[in-house]
């Protein structure tokens, strides 16, 4: 009896998440089954799978023919990379500092840098745009990276200086020991014992990045500097009507995000987890 | 204790070098134009592009000149409703789907918290683009799947409708969002230690009754952090109504927004023209919103909530 109550409620535990699951993957799914399809075959079944008559490429060579694709994608990935290195080695210095050295300052410090994980940078955007004119970055990738790597850092330092305090002391003394100097201490010992850190706070720091608008659209909206998300939003604005190619935009812009997550969702999931306790 | 010899009064060149760049970066590029967007929304420009110091004209010029006043208004209202929508829908689903992936002896976990949470990562924009194809009546997909469950007379053209247009919205970026509370309150309830709950166990409780009177209350403060970072993100939107509908933010601006006012104030609009210390006004009372809820959530949920867990 007990047994049996408990299978039944277990079924529906289970029809709950999988009814979920559906949910929140089936808009997802439906965007790239119809991407390689006919326009016909597009609304006369748009929730059957591309099958011999209907499949199509057509969309995708229209992307390709019609907008700078591969140059949209090369920005966003030239972009994302940069930030993400700079964020990681420039973020792991500072955050070795905050939490291995004492000195005047040391506690206010740590909480300026943090006062960027609760405030969005976007709120100062007029004159963040007056800076990069000023500084004649407009239109450049380099704005983009400046302005991302000052968003990333504090979610990033934040979460490599709770990291660094829990390697042992032992690893560093006996290198000082030895009459290292300081740098060598964090480039040969420290860094290499930051990484399983380092792919939580790549995760966090690559997704906005890689996801944003409104920093493209107001820095660098030139044909040449633009990102896979402003290049696609502008691309379906200028071609609304032709389903193949939209739908098609929004695999192609849908499917490397999908493969990192993949790759990475281990470290993702354990570095929220691990945040959350705290 | 600062074993590199450093006392407290030292400030050792090797410190100097690795905190520089970071905080130079972020100075120049993140506090710097916050706080100067601030000093900004004190003045105002000419036609010659000069500035004049104006004092609280702009905030008074957009809270009470009806041309500023109805749109500022409107905006306001319309971001509590979205914020709203998100405490009522998403996190109360994404409690809930947290309590049944952290139950006992659940198979297939990773894969439903990995999948589930996949929205999420995509960008807004695409989100925003799929559900606009879904809900068009041109394409039928909605159409057609309510007419498999029986409610075909239901469908109406929700994203085009004023009175529906801003719930419609909402209810895609819940759906996008839900993830981010479901993993912090997951990873929340594993952390509550078993023999906590082992006792209710041996008295015959179910688990429905351990998640109600154990396990909710103590996972308020994690609630409470949701709830903040909701906040903070819905005030701060733009993304989603700008790819759905525009700078415009229509039909009749009844899905305009801080973000989109904001927008539309620094960048103009038709035939009206950008004004960058207007803007800054804008940013500068969005800042504000975001403040009020940062230190509500520090000084009074934070403290309240800890003098009662654990």
């Amino acid at each position: 009896m007990q047994k049996r109550r408990q299978a039944i409620s277990s079924t529906a535990v289970h029809a709950i998440l999988f009814s979920y699951m559906v949910i929140a993957l089936w808009p997802i799914f439906l965007t790239i089954i119809n991407s390689f399809k006919s326009r016909k075959a597009i609304f006369r079944d748009p929730l059957g799978l591309p099958g011999a008559d209907s499949f199509s490429l057509k969309g995708f060579e229209k992307v390709l023919l019609r907008s700078d694709f591969e140059i949209y994608f090369m920005n966003s990935i030239t972009v994302t990379v940069a930030t993400l290195v700079l964020v990681l080695l420039l973020g792991a210095m500072a955050a070795w500092a905050l939490s291995e050295y004492r000195f005047k300052g040391n506690t206010w410090l740590g909480i300026y840098l943090a006062i960027g994980i609760m405030i969005p940078i976007r709120l100062g955007s007029v004159s963040l745009l007056q800076l990069i004119v000023d500084l004649n970055l407009a239109n450049t990738l380099t704005a983009l990276v400046l302005v991302y790597i000052a968003q990333s850092l504090p979610l990033a330092i934040f979460i490599l200086s709770e990291f660094m305090q829990q390697i042992p002391k032992d690893l560093k003394e006996a290198a000082r020991c030895d009459g290292v100097s300081e740098y060598t201490i964090f480039f040969k010992v420290i860094l290499p014992l930051t990484r399983p850190a380092i792919a939580t706070v790549g995760v966090f720091t690559l997704v906005p990045v890689w996801n944003d608008l409104w920093f493209p659209l107001i820095l660098a909206p030139s044909k040449a500097t633009q990102t896979i998300t402003l290049g696609v939003q502008q691309f379906i604005g200028q071609y609304v009507t032709d389903w193949n190619a939209v739908l098609a935009s929004l695999t192609l812009a849908i499917v490397p995000i999908l493969i990192i997550y993949i790759l990475l969702s281990r470290h993702l999931i354990r570095g929220i987890t691990a945040g959350a306790v705290k | 204790m600062g074993a590199s010899g450093g006392k407290l009064s030292r400030f050792p060149h090797h410190v100097w070098v690795f905190l520089a760049p970071a905080t130079i970066i972020y100075t120049l590029f993140m506090i710097y134009p916050l706080l100067d967007s601030i000093r900004l929304s004190l003045y105002t420009t000419d036609g010659t592009g000069a500035y004049h110091f104006t004092g609280l004209a702009n905030y008074i010029t957009l809270i009470t000149d009806p041309q500023w006043s109805d749109a500022f208004w409107n905006a306001l209202k319309n971001n509590f409703i979205f914020f709203c929508v998100h405490m009522l829908v998403q996190n109360p689903i994404g409690i809930m789907l947290a309590a049944l992936l952290s139950l006992p002896k659940l198979t297939g976990r990773t894969t439903y918290r990995t999948l589930i949470f996949m929205p999420t990562m995509l960008s807004v924009v695409i989100i925003g683009f799929i559900w606009q194809l879904i809900l068009s009546p041109l394409w039928g997909v909605s159409e057609s799947l309510l007419t498999f469950i029986g409610l075909a007379d239901w469908f109406q053209p929700w994203l085009g409708q004023e009175g529906t247009a801003l719930l419609t919205l909402s209810l895609i970026s819940v759906w996008q969002f839900v993830g981010i509370p479901m993993m912090l309150i997951y990873a929340a309830l594993l952390n509550i230690p078993e023999d906590l709950t082992e006792g209710a166990i041996i008295d015959g409780a179910n688990h429905w009754e351990i998640f109600w009177h154990i396990k909710l209350p103590l996972i308020l403060p994690t609630i409470a952090m949701v709830s903040i970072l909701t906040f903070v993100a819905n005030f701060n939107a733009f993304d989603l109504i700008y790819s759905v509908k525009g700078a415009l933010a229509g039909p009749d601006f009844s899905t305009d927004i801080m973000g989109t006012l904001f927008y539309r104030t620094f960048f103009g609009f038709q035939l009206q023209l950008g004004n960058p210390t207007m803007g800054a006004t804008v940013a500068t009372m969005m800042f504000g919103v975001i403040l009020v809820g940062v230190l509500f959530y520090l000084f009074v949920l934070q403290r309240k909530l800890r003098r009662y867990a654990l």
